[in-house]
């Protein structure tokens, strides 16, 4: 018999197929995802749940809903900090606040909220600033469970040292702990911090524009697309920003190769904050 | 020698720069591969790697950037705080997935995702270091028919790292340093 030498390596196919059956099935879009990683992710979640091929897992996956989520966790729990670089949030303190604060209500959105650190984060700046009250914050995830964590505001105790340092250095105007209990080794964040806070299922790669918005901070999240989804995700927040609105991106991420490149200036170069055009 | 290399990739931790400094300033002007280089370096906003080797090497040296097509010729050092992964298409990507063996960027990130772009036009090289990382990159480079070189634990800063990788790659070539070098002047 003829061994017949497929194009592609076996589990390259199986992953393509399971994207496209998570994509048919769920809704979930994973297939403009860069490749690298998602293989990485996918390979950990195999192992770890026990299957021997992506056939096999993608298999029960179409037929058991409930390993949906278990699976989601491997694919899109981001694990951040609070003040996560603290000198983007400085940056945001000393160079974005005053503009803010010719606004009489203010719009912030973080997408790919994960966990809620980056949002706790701005909340804690906007209070200390004293913009919090005239400003509503929409929190997104394509992950619900995400959501449920960042909603619940509690945080492992082990962590909050890294937090702390991080907010200290970030220009932090009060302490850090005057915004938490702590219990059973855990941190629960002070519930007023969500006062403001709308929670929403909102995917950059299948849903629409958001409201007009004066800053939206997407850190880390745009290099687990590729080119043409990092294109579609930029192009969703020039027009979900009002003229002028600010937006903040990861450390390593640029509007350089972006098609919407043209729509933005670098405000804050260094430090990867931009600013929508007037015109 | 092997002429159908591609691409080179490198991992080392603890004793890096001196070992580093062996290998990539002997790289020749006209040099066709590219060469990603993780280094074990705290987390700290910048590293100055890639300012560091440019100054000292003769072909370009650069920290990588996301989504950047992979050119011959090149050092790309991985950025601190994320991995380094090579796409399928052969363009660089970086994550902040959690850290692998307490380590980001991760040298078994980057050999494993660079094996599955390179398969046996890959050179892995592991150099000193006080941990574990690169070891079981390494055996996915070699699975998949590239090419693995050790720095000779016995001469290196921090033995741990190269010793790993012999253990689970025993066919591993371990070589001293100058011999890495001349091994990738001749690729």
């Amino acid at each position: 018999m003829t061994e017949i030498q497929p194009a592609e390596k076996v589990e390259d196919i199986e992953i393509r197929l399971l994207l496209e059956a998570l994509y048919i099935t769920y809704h979930y879009d994973f297939r403009n995802y860069s490749i690298a990683s998602i293989k990485r992710r996918l390979r950990q979640a195999r192992e770890q749940m026990g299957f021997a091929n992506f056939s096999a897992l993608q298999e029960r996956v179409m037929h058991e809903p409930d390993m949906l989520p278990r699976l989601l966790r491997y694919l899109t729990v981001q694990v951040s900090e609070m003040f996560r670089d603290p000198s983007y949030f400085r940056a945001l303190r000393e160079k974005v606040v005053p503009h803010l604060r010719t606004y009489p209500s203010l719009k912030v959105w973080v997408a790919g909220c994960s966990g809620g650190e980056e949002l706790y984060s701005l909340v804690i700046l906007f209070r200390e600033e004293g913009l919090e009250e005239r400003t509503i914050f929409y929190a997104t995830d394509i992950n619900q469970e995400a959501l449920h964590v960042a909603e619940s505001g509690i945080f492992a105790l082990d962590r909050v040292r890294l937090f702390t340092e991080n907010h200290r250095n970030s220009g932090g105007k009060s302490s850090l702990s005057d915004y938490y209990q702590a219990a059973y080794g855990r941190v629960s964040f002070d519930k007023t911090l969500r006062r403001n806070v709308v929670f929403s299922d909102h995917s950059l790669v299948t849903d629409a524009v958001f409201a007009e918005m004066h800053l939206i901070s997407c850190r880390n999240v745009l290099i687990y697309f590729n080119r043409s989804l990092q294109d579609r995700a930029v192009g969703l927040f020039k027009d979900s920003l009002v003229r002028k609105g600010f937006l903040g991106l990861g450390a390593k991420e640029s509007l350089r190769f972006s098609r919407y490149a043209g729509a933005f200036d670098e405000f804050v170069r260094e430090e990867k904050i931009y600013q929508k055009r007037g015109a | 020698m092997t002429t159908k290399a591609e691409a080179v990739v490198v991992g080392a931790s603890a004793g890096a720069l001196e070992a580093l400094s062996a290998i990539l300033p002997a790289l020749p002007r006209e040099f066709r591969l590219p060469v990603m280089v993780v280094v074990h370096v705290p987390s700290d906003r910048r590293s100055v790697l890639a300012e560091l080797f440019q100054a000292k090497c003769r072909v370009q040296v650069r920290e990588a950037d996301d989504k950047e097509p992979i050119a011959g010729g090149t050092v790309y050092f991985a950025p601190s705080d994320y991995h380094l992964l090579v796409e399928p298409d052969k363009s660089l990507s970086l994550s902040s997935d959690e850290p692998v063996l307490f380590s980001r960027p991760s040298i078994d990130v980057l050999f494993e995702s660079a094996a599955d772009a390179y398969g046996e036009g890959l050179v892995a090289i592991v150099l000193t270091g006080a941990n574990e990382d690169g070891a079981k990159g390494m055996r996915a480079v070699l699975d998949l028919g590239g090419v693995a070189l050790v720095q000779d634990p016995d001469r290196a800063f921090a033995p741990a790292m190269p010793q790993a990788a012999i253990r689970l790659c025993p066919s591993a070539r371990v070589m001293a340093l100058e011999e890495i070098a001349m091994y990738l002047q001749k690729v």
